[in-house]
């Protein structure tokens, strides 16, 4: 008995994780797609012979499903507005707490890291009231120097402003770091090289370290992007995708059509459209990374 | 002669340059601590100071009724419950990544790359497509509304299994050999040799376990029907739904949410900032 279990030790060992994943990551996948091409919602859960294939109606139905259209305005706009603010403000922070020699500066890292893994809802609730028109410590703030009230989370632009600052505020921490350990891989020669050639500090920033930094950078607004893709948390608990439906993501969409609305069906179409595009953006990076050439 | 003074012109810049960059990250480090600093400022300040029309900065009347009413009122007591239970499920399901983790490093099984390769697919799977169906699988098996239906869906993690993988190609052969010579079962090999030398990837791999038990929030939302099964999360964010107004007490539930995940991560950064590069540079 122990001899086998000995021999087959690894699978073992690799059993129960890989059972786990198979049934709450993979085959969920296939459940996803086999279901949108269902009108399965609550009546079909109680009994499952009301449930009828209907084909791809769910997807012809959700590309003209005007709120669906709105999502993906919105989580564009999250997406192309915020990925560069998260790669210009973190780059900045990092280059600038690489440069600084005083222990000090490793204190910094911790300060714009904290943001990071702090609970959403917590960070959501808190700004909710930063935010507030009239009782926030922003408006406040703006009173104080006579300036008229912002309308942060009422007006249906302001409020995904609103948002994509408090998300570019949570990004700054992972991307600084990620920054900050690729600069600290460029070697100290290139720099003392270019000094002795009589570069100054800028000439070295953008003719040495942002070359350089360029898979980071690309790594950074990949990740960043495929992460917004599925902004969730901020617009739920903030602004419940309103006001107008101006903040509602791809994903609170595909929450409301699945778990307050029970259509389930339609929910798992719209998720799958998610999927091929996050699939889309993958792909896109794994392709561009191959054609990036090494210093 | 041009020379040397050139570079104590050069040094004494660099000098000055330094305090920039010091002033300019600290500014920027305030206006990023302010969200939290206002938010601790508020959570002990009666409500009507904090609705007051002339705000004030520090409390002018300091008061912890904010956090007891959390505890007594608003059934913080049972969502702490809840989330401890999370999380120490979520260390059960620690103990099965290094476990995975191990089998992938150290043994040549047919089909170990393979099955490798699977694992590290779940990772690019985003979790909008998985909520309903794994919703709808959780309802087949009854598990709606239980701690179980809870847990298990997020036990086990590929992120997590990698990273063990990596660290344990690095635990020489040779002691695994010679306990295994000594007669050891395989698993008291894996517990006595290959955990106790894993000691520094469980420290990083556990705050971070940690910090994500503590603030789950989407799956217990989704599958928890009644109270009694809410996490913190949960309970903060229907705080802010049916209490709107009552925003000292928001704050104080926010505080309480956020001070502990700081003071963890104040201690254990050099810990969590390298676990995390680690993953950044892969």
């Amino acid at each position: 008995m122990k001899k086998y279990l000995n021999r087959h030790t690894p699978y073992f060992f690799i059993a129960p994780t890989l059972i786990l994943l198979t049934v709450f990551s993979l085959i969920p996948i296939v459940v996803a797609l086999v279901i949108s091409f269902t009108d399965i919602d609550l009546a079909g859960l109680a009994d499952y012979s009301s449930i009828h294939f209907i084909g791809l109606d769910n997807y012809k139905n959700i590309i003209k499903d005007p709120i669906f259209i709105k999502s993906i305005f919105n989580t564009l706009f999250y997406v192309i507005f915020g990925v560069p603010f998260v790669i210009i403000i973190s780059l900045a922070i990092a280059l600038l707490i690489n440069f600084g020699k005083a222990r000090i500066f490793k204190a910094f890292r911790v300060i714009f890291y904290m943001p990071s893994i702090t609970n959403v809802v917590a960070v959501a609730v808190v700004w909710s009231y930063l935010y507030n028109p009239t009782l926030g410590l922003f408006n406040n703030i703006l009173h104080f120097f006579h300036l008229p009230s912002v309308p942060w989370l009422t007006d249906p632009t302001m409020a995904k402003v609103s948002l994509i600052i408090l998300a570019v505020w949570r990004a700054i921490g992972l991307n600084m770091i990620i920054f900050i350990a690729a600069l600290q891989g460029i070697p100290k020669t290139y720099y003392e090289a270019a000094q002795l050639d009589g570069a100054n500090g800028w000439q070295q920033l953008f003719k040495i370290t942002l070359p350089l930094l360029r898979y980071a950078i690309f790594f950074v607004s990949v990740t960043t992007m495929i992460g917004w893709l599925q902004f969730f948390e901020e617009p739920f608990i903030m602004t419940d995708g309103g006001p107008l439906d101006s903040t509602t993501s791809v994903a609170l969409f595909i929450y409301h059509n699945g778990f307050q609305l029970s259509k389930f069906g339609y929910a798992a179409a719209g998720s799958f459209i998610l999927f091929i595009a996050i699939i889309i953006v993958t792909l896109a990076q794994f392709k561009l990374q191959k054609k990036d050439v090494e210093y | 002669m041009a020379g040397q003074s050139q570079l104590k012109l050069q040094k004494k810049s660099s000098k000055t340059q330094q305090w920039v960059a010091g002033v300019i990250l600290a500014l920027g480090g305030i206006l990023v601590c302010l969200p939290f600093i206002w938010m601790l400022l508020s959570a002990f300040k009666p409500e009507s100071e904090v609705v007051s029309l002339t705000p004030t900065l520090f409390p002018k009347q300091w008061t912890f009724s904010n956090f007891q009413d959390l505890f007594k009122n608003m059934n913080f007591f049972l969502y702490l419950k809840n989330t401890l239970i999370v999380v120490l499920c979520s260390f059960i399901g620690l103990f099965l990544n290094a476990m995975a983790g191990y089998g992938f490093a150290k043994f040549n099984f047919k089909g170990r790359d393979k099955l490798f390769y699977l694992v590290l697919a779940t990772m690019m799977i985003p979790g909008q497509v998985t909520m309903i169906p794994v919703y709808l699988m959780l309802n087949a098996m009854g598990l709606t509304n239980t701690m179980t239906g809870i847990v298990l869906p997020g036990l086990v993690g590929a992120f997590s299994i990698f990273l063990f993988r990596q660290f344990m190609t690095t635990i020489p052969n040779e002691m695994l050999e010679a306990a295994r010579l000594d007669g050891a079962s395989e698993f008291r090999v894996f517990m006595q040799i290959v955990l106790p030398m894993s000691k520094s990837i469980f420290a990083v791999q556990g705050i971070l376990t940690f910090i994500a038990g503590w603030n789950s929030f989407l799956w217990p939302l989704i599958i928890a029907n009644d109270e009694k099964l809410y996490t913190l999360s949960v309970g903060l964010s229907l705080l802010k739904g049916q209490y709107g107004g009552n925003f000292a007490l928001q704050m104080a539930g926010s505080s309480f949410m956020v001070i502990p995940i700081i003071i963890i991560f104040i201690f254990f950064q050099k810990h969590i900032i390298e676990g995390y590069n680690i993953s950044g540079m892969k």
